[in-house]
């Protein structure tokens, strides 16, 4: 390590580096730093393998599986979590309004899977949200109420804030 | 960048091809290249932490490139699967390149996956290697001694064995524009739609001029120990009409050419059923196509 480690990236707005510490190695999975040093479990580990996208984060604004990202290819990345989305983020409230959550362990992942998919496409088919969703597992509901519920967050997108009830 | 890692071996990121050749050739397999690590973690992180010594690529520039020409898309080793769909050349001309990489795996997967990780990982079911050989890919690898050009077909040896050599590294892919006479198919038959690694995929690239074959490439994935072409099917139907293609000819063509296995996602007497049932399709969509043209 000659010329010192040059790494740092930002987790929900807060910045993580080798040079003070606050990433203690390249060889690490995202997911670990998210959940055991930012101290943030909103993200979930399902599978562990890519698999089932309970992990799922944005980089840069790409979906990922944090369980499959290593940090060491995270520098000047700006990475965003469940925690670092909005609380009125239209999702959480159409998620609850079609009661699109059971367990919750697949919730965090099919919010930022989704979240993804509006922001590059903000007026989705259904086909486009199954796609979008595909990678992302849920054992308990089925997918029908969570496909529902990205379709009302994107026909409300703008209107930020309705009750879930 | 090269620091060292806890419970891990040393993480060495280069930000040039050169200092990345350098590391290679030093190391050789004592460093395990990686770009998407969408495969690789799956195994590290089963080995409880034990993580190897990396050279990460994935900060390239020369293998993050997508350069177009006349003749067709060299695409950088490093680029990701969505990025390729996604490029304007490659959904305008490729479209088999488009549908593989949409398959290969999830959203998320092909977000960080890599064209180049899906070649030299080497596995005989990875999706765009079928996509590859059936439009007559050449790939570039290059080493501190040079960088050579080889014809795809004749890259995988065996099951994970390649003609790479220790001190190489993949650089790009590239991919020739196909005539604009040919007929393109692919398929990919998992046990769901979504997310399945195959228990057959099939690329087709046939030429076939006035209805009858000029010239017929027929690639498959998880049909023996490396991705492969189907040379007797190529030549059994070169010449012949497009309608009118006996099943049975087909199947006795492909006895030869493929030797797939019965594994944990299928038998190979299923495989070799649906490789017929596939290439059978290909020919009537090519038909239909053809008829449509005159």
């Amino acid at each position: 390590m000659s010329e010192g480690p040059v790494l740092s990236f930002t987790l929900n707005g807060r910045v993580f580096s080798a040079a003070d510490g606050t990433v203690p190695s390249p060889a690490m999975r995202l997911l670990d730093l998210i959940r055991l040093h930012a101290g943030q479990t909103g993200t979930k580990e399902g599978c562990g393998e890519g698999e089932c996208g309970a992990c799922a984060v944005l980089v840069d604004g790409e979906l990922a599986n944090s369980c499959l990202v290593p940090v060491g290819q995270l520098h000047g990345c700006t990475v965003t979590s469940i925690e670092g989305l909005p609380r009125n983020d239209p999702l959480v409230a159409a998620f609850a309004r079609a009661g699109a959550a059971q367990c919750g362990i697949c919730t965090p992942g099919m919010v930022m899977a989704a979240r993804a998919l509006l922001d590059r496409d903000p007026h989705p088919t259904l086909e486009a949200v199954r796609e979008a969703l595909a990678g992302n597992l849920c054992r308990c509901t089925g997918y029908v109420r969570i496909h529902a519920a990205v379709l009302d967050a994107a026909a409300g997108e703008g209107t930020a804030g309705g009750g879930a009830s | 960048m090269s620091v060292q890692a806890s419970a891990a071996g040393e993480w060495h990121r280069p930000g040039s091809l050169a200092e990345a050749l350098d590391i290679r050739a030093r190391a050789k397999d004592a460093v395990v290249p990686a770009a998407g690590c969408t495969d690789l973690m799956v195994g590290w992180n089963a080995g409880a932490g034990r993580w190897p010594t990396v050279l990460d690529l994935s900060a390239l520039p020369e293998l993050n490139r997508i350069d177009v020409d006349d003749a067709g898309v060299t695409i950088g080793a490093a680029v990701s699967c969505s990025r390729l769909a996604n490029h304007p050349a490659v959904a305008g001309r490729l479209p088999m390149l488009v549908a593989s990489a949409r398959q290969t795996g999830s959203v998320a997967i092909q977000n960080r996956a890599t064209l180049g990780g899906n070649i030299m990982n080497a596995s005989p079911a990875a999706d765009n290697p079928p996509v590859l050989l059936a439009y007559g890919a050449r790939l570039t690898l290059a080493s501190t001694r040079g960088s050579r050009s080889i014809d795809y077909a004749d890259f995988h040896l065996d099951y994970k064995r390649t003609r790479a050599e220790p001190d190489e590294l993949l650089v790009s892919v590239t991919v020739p524009f196909p005539s604009p006479y040919a007929s393109v198919h692919y398929r990919k038959v998992g046990t769901r739609r979504a997310q399945a690694i195959s228990k057959v995929a099939l690329s087709v690239l046939l030429d076939a001029g006035a209805g009858v074959v000029r010239e017929a490439r027929f690639a498959f994935a998880s049909m023996g120990p490396v991705p492969l072409l189907a040379g007797s099917l190529s030549a059994a139907l070169r010449g012949r009409p497009l309608a009118g293609i006996d099943p049975a000819l087909v199947t006795r063509a492909l006895a030869t050419d493929l030797s797939p296995r019965d594994d944990i996602r299928s038998t190979a007497d299923y495989r070799r059923q649906v490789a017929v049932n596939l290439v059978m399709a290909a020919i009537a969509d090519a038909s239909a196509a053809e008829a449509r043209r005159n």
